[in-house]
Formats: structure tokens, C-alpha cells, sequence
């Protein structure tokens, strides 16, 4: 009776360990197939950007194959001016709307979540709810705000508007952090004799820097990957932005230079993918806090 | 007594000041809120009101003529369609990848989690111009794939409802990734406890999902899609991209519509009636992402 009772625990036992062990293999095997479905676009810019003009209208064999690889395009758009001043207009919108955002977003957060004033839970609640509003709500009647300021046509035009998309959510999230500090840190510092400005900038900005690095990845994306506004509003390719130069400029007519396109979507991808390459976890745990905190 | 009403009023003015900065501080947030969305978001009803030439007033003219257009009523459609599938596929696809992700150990989590938000990671405009030469009509490398199993060409953009189905597939290629980790996130908040106590009661892996996990993450759930709606419902970069509406109007979404009316043709008044159009469906939206998100602040608070 013993004996079998043990033998039944033995067989139990391997059974569940071995369920687990298929769950597992079959866990990696499906996320296989969908990090394989995942990556066809960006394989295939990668496989065309490194095909010459000739070999691509070619169409001979199979378009998912480089017979002669060549960096002729890469070199073709480093040495481009346009492109440059594309890079060059695309990196300064973003530094100062980064720059700005977060002044902006950081010196809000800050009083919402620790000073109060008579309407700041109403301010809170209205910030979440911009947050929810799209570009594409609002172009039009920006297009005439624009046109006022005299400013279509001028890159300058992006700093004044992309802050309005990525302050909403970088307050948002740094109202959470800076309530998840507690309180008695900031009184300590306040009965030592310190001020508003300093506990903010010796004491909050530091502690709460994951959500400082997440609202700012955050600031950045917006910045760099917006289409509509850029699109709307500039016309001549020395205002434009990457997202939008790339297609005037590459596509002329009927003419599709695919090889430079995909080396330029390359070239214009590459500083979100080292960005997040390296500050992904904080961009998450900022993201994943946004929704759930307040 | 002297004392003390010197320090009350100190306190009192100690307590104005404070207020005083607090509301200084939220100043450029106020100022940018208000010249660039809130006074926008009046001026485009004041807009949407006049004629082409904005010279007359029209009141619900704009709106009355868009309604009757046959166009904007594939748009009214092609919008609804495409946000709502679009959000039905990338819910469904994240849950399942989440699931997956939170079955295998978490040291290699992180790799696979990298590879699977790549598509999340560039922007949508530019993996959009890929996806454009994919399904490039004259050197598709999907037609390529498709002959070498012995099937015909398929015009990927050129049928009204293949373009749709591609500019939902493209946005779902997109969208995913960001429902997965909102998704894992809740995942890993479930106590183990409950799935513990689940298994002596003898719940079933099936049981355990819809008795256990759902309810638990009911609330981002809910969020996730809400809030997911309103960016699809709103989304311009990929039907302007890949069709700018064509073939014959059949994906228009409101964005691109709009776009190509009030931008391209002149017609703002007429734009902004047709972006005005989304709003009631995203007000419903927004005010059920924020009770969900202040219940959430309850409920972590509790």
C-alpha cells in the first residue's frame, strides 16, 4: 500500500514537471513565430537598404535576398544635403521640446502632487484628459493658430506644438512618482530650512529620476516620430523633419528610390532604437505606472 | 493673544505664498494647455461653422453636408471599422503574448520582450513606408512569397477591401507590442497566492483564467483598449501613408479626410466639422479611461 502511494507521488511528480517543461517549450516556440512575424518590416529594410537601384528593378530571385550588397545608399544619404539638414532640423525640434517638456511638465508635477492651490485636483484631472486628445483633433484649427503667428512653413512652428503632446502624459506620470516619495522627506527638508525650489531640485529630482528618464524617452518619442504636424505645416525641404522629408524628397513622382528610402527609415530609426535599447526598462515600468498610478 | 494672531496671520500668509508658487509653477503648463488645446478645441467649433471662405456663417451647414457626402460616409465606416478591429486584434494577440511572456523565466524575458517591441520602437511613419514597399504592386515581396507557393498576385492596395484589411494588419503589427507589456505588467500585479489557493480548490488552467487572472486585470483591461481606441480611432500616419485614402475613398479614416479637405483642398471649416466628428466618440472613451484610472487609484491605494 505504501509502495504505491510512493510510486503514485513519483509519477505525479514527472507528470507536472513535465507539463511545465512543455508549457515552457511551447511558450518559446509560439513567441518564436511572433518575433518572427514581428521583425518581417524591419528585416526587409534592413535586406533593401543594402540593394543598389540596378539590383532592386531587376527583380531577379527573391526580393528577401541581397546578391550584392553594397552601403551605396547609406553613403548616398550621409552626403545628401537635404538629408542632413533633415537629421539636423529633426534633432534640434526634439532637444528643445524634450527640454521643454520637461521643465515644463517637472515644475507642474511638482506642485500638483505636493503644493495644492484652489483648483489644482481639477488641473490634474484636466491634464490626464489632454493627454487623451489627438494631433489629429486639432490640426485644423492649429493650422490657423499657426498662420497668425506667421509661423507655416517654420520648423519652429513643431517646438510650440509637440510640448502640447508629450506634457500632458510626462505630468501625469511624474505626479505619480513624486506622490510615491514620502511625505516626511520633504518636511524634514522644509523644518532644516530648506525651499520649494530646493527640495525640488535636491531632493524630488533625484529620488524620482526612473520616471524623469521615462517621461523624457516619452517626450522624445513624441518629438521625433510625429507626422501630421510636420506634414501640415512645412512645405520647403529646409524646415522639414525626418519623417516628413523622407517622403518628399525620395519619392519625386512616379519614382520610388526604394533602396534610399529604407536606408534613410534606417538612418532615421536608429536613435529610438539605441535609446531604447539601453532605457527600455524604465520606459515600461513609467508607462506601465502611468496607467495604473495617479 | 498678540502672539497668536501674528503667528496666524503669518501662517496665513506663509500658506498664500505657498499657493502662490504652487499656481506660479503650473503657469506654463496652464498657458501651453490653454493657447494650443483648449482655446483650438473652441475655435475649431467657431470654425466648423463657417463657409470655404470663411466669411459667412453656415451654423450646422458643414456638418449637415458632410453626412449627406457618400464619401464621408465610407469614412464614418472605414473609421469604425478599422479602430475597432484593429483594437479587437491587438488586445487579443498582446493577451496571448503577455501569457506567453509571463510563462517563460524572467532572465530571458528581457531578450524576447526586446525583440517583440521593435515594431513599437520605430516610428509608425517610417515602418509604414516598409510595410508601403511590401506591398508595392510591381515588386511586392509578399506576391513573391504568395507565387512561390503557386498562388496569383493579390493587389494589396489597390481593392478597397484588401487596403483595409492592410492598414488594420499594419496597425495590429504596431499596436500589439504595447498591449503586451501593459498586459504583462497586470500579470505579474496577481498575487500568486490566488492561483495558489485556486489549485487546492482544483481550479483547471481554464477556470483559473476566467475566475482569477480576467478579474484581476479587468481594470487595465479596460484602460488598455479604452484608451487604445481613442489613438486607433484618431490614427493618420498609416492610411496616409500607405493609401491616402484610396483606392476611391474606401479607407479614409476622419484624420486623413480631414486632412485632405481641410489641408489640401482649402476647405477648413469643412476639415474641422470632419474632425469634430470624432470627438463625441473619444469624450465617451476618454471619461471611461478616467474612472477606470482613478477606480485603479483606489484600488492600489486600499
Amino acid at each position: 500500500m505504501s509502495a504505491t502511494t510512493a510510486e503514485g507521488r513519483k509519477f505525479r511528480k514527472t507528470s507536472l514537471h513535465s507539463q511545465r517543461l512543455w508549457a515552457l517549450w511551447g511558450s518559446y516556440a509560439a513567441l518564436a513565430v511572433f518575433v518572427v512575424i514581428f521583425l518581417v518590416p524591419p528585416f526587409y529594410t534592413v535586406i533593401t537598404s543594402l540593394k543598389s537601384s540596378a539590383e532592386i528593378s531587376a527583380q531577379s530571385g527573391s526580393p528577401w535576398m541581397v546578391n550584392h550588397p553594397t552601403l551605396e545608399n547609406f553613403w548616398y544619404l550621409i552626403t545628401y544635403p537635404n538629408f542632413q539638414t533633415y537629421y539636423l532640423n529633426s534633432a534640434m525640434i526634439t532637444v528643445v521640446t524634450v527640454a521643454v517638456s520637461m521643465t515644463i511638465s517637472v515644475m507642474a508635477a511638482f506642485s500638483l502632487s505636493r503644493m495644492g492651490f484652489w483648483g489644482s485636483q481639477t488641473l490634474s484631472t484636466g491634464v490626464f484628459l489632454t493627454y487623451l486628445v489627438p494631433p489629429s483633433l486639432l490640426f485644423i484649427p492649429l493650422f490657423q493658430i499657426v498662420g497668425w503667428m506667421g509661423l507655416i512653413n517654420n520648423i519652429w512652428c513643431l517646438a510650440l506644438l509637440y510640448p502640447t503632446l508629450a506634457v500632458p502624459f510626462c505630468t501625469w506620470i511624474m505626479i505619480g512618482y513624486f506622490s510615491s516619495i514620502p511625505k516626511e522627506l520633504d518636511e524634514a527638508a522644509l523644518i532644516d530650512g530648506a525651499s520649494y525650489v530646493q527640495i525640488l531640485l535636491k531632493i524630488f529630482i533625484p529620488v524620482a529620476m526612473p520616471g524623469i528618464i521615462a517621461a523624457t524617452i516619452f517626450a522624445f518619442t513624441v518629438a521625433w516620430g510625429a507626422f501630421l504636424y510636420p506634414l501640415a505645416y512645412l512645405y520647403t525641404s529646409n524646415q522639414m523633419v525626418l519623417t516628413v522629408g523622407i517622403i518628399s524628397d525620395l519619392i519625386r513622382g512616379d519614382v520610388f528610390q526604394w533602396g534610399k528610402i529604407m536606408a534613410a527609415c534606417l538612418l532615421a530609426s536608429l536613435p529610438p532604437i539605441v535609446i531604447y535599447a539601453f532605457l527600455m526598462d524604465y520606459y515600461v515600468a513609467g508607462l506601465t505606472a502611468g496607467a495604473t498610478k495617479g | 493673544m498678540a502672539i497668536g494672531a501674528s503667528r496666524g496671520q503669518s501662517m496665513r500668509r506663509f500658506a498664500s505664498r505657498k499657493s502662490t508658487t504652487a499656481f506660479l509653477l503650473c503657469l506654463p503648463l496652464i498657458l501651453l494647455v490653454g493657447c494650443f488645446v483648449v482655446y483650438p478645441a473652441f475655435y475649431a467649433i467657431y470654425l466648423s461653422m463657417l463657409n470655404k471662405k470663411m466669411t459667412a456663417f453656415v451654423g450646422l451647414g458643414n456638418f449637415a453636408f458632410l453626412l449627406k457626402r457618400h464619401t464621408f460616409q465610407l469614412v464614418i465606416f472605414q473609421s469604425c471599422l478599422f479602430a475597432i478591429t484593429a483594437v479587437v486584434l491587438k488586445a487579443f494577440f498582446g493577451f496571448i503574448l503577455a501569457h506567453l511572456m509571463h510563462n517563460i523565466p524572467g532572465t530571458t524575458q528581457k531578450i524576447w520582450r526586446g525583440l517583440l517591441l521593435v515594431p513599437w520602437v520605430i516610428p509608425l511613419a517610417l515602418s509604414t513606408l516598409t510595410w508601403w514597399w511590401m506591398f508595392d504592386p510591381s515588386y511586392s515581396a509578399f506576391n513573391w512569397v504568395l507565387n512561390q507557393f503557386g498562388l496569383d498576385n493579390v493587389p494589396w492596395l489597390g481593392v478597397g477591401w484588401i487596403a483595409r484589411l492592410c492598414t488594420i494588419t499594419v496597425n495590429v503589427w504596431f499596436g500589439t507590442p504595447f498591449f503586451m507589456i501593459m498586459y504583462l505588467a497586470a500579470l505579474k500585479s496577481v498575487p500568486e497566492q490566488l492561483y495558489e489557493a485556486a489549485s487546492i480548490d482544483g481550479a483547471n488552467a481554464r477556470q483559473k483564467l476566467f475566475f482569477v487572472t480576467l478579474p484581476m486585470m479587468r481594470n487595465i483591461i479596460s484602460i488598455t483598449v479604452l484608451f487604445s481606441l481613442i489613438v486607433t480611432f484618431a490614427d493618420f500616419d498609416i492610411v496616409r501613408i500607405l493609401t491616402s485614402g484610396g483606392p476611391q475613398d474606401q479607407t479614409h479614416v476622419f484624420a486623413t479626410y480631414a486632412f485632405q479637405i481641410g489641408i489640401q483642398s482649402g476647405d477648413i471649416p469643412l476639415g474641422a466639422a470632419d474632425s469634430l466628428f470624432m470627438f463625441p466618440i473619444l469624450a465617451f472613451a476618454a471619461f471611461f479611461v478616467l474612472r477606470g484610472v482613478t477606480q485603479r487609484t483606489k484600488e492600489i491605494a486600499a
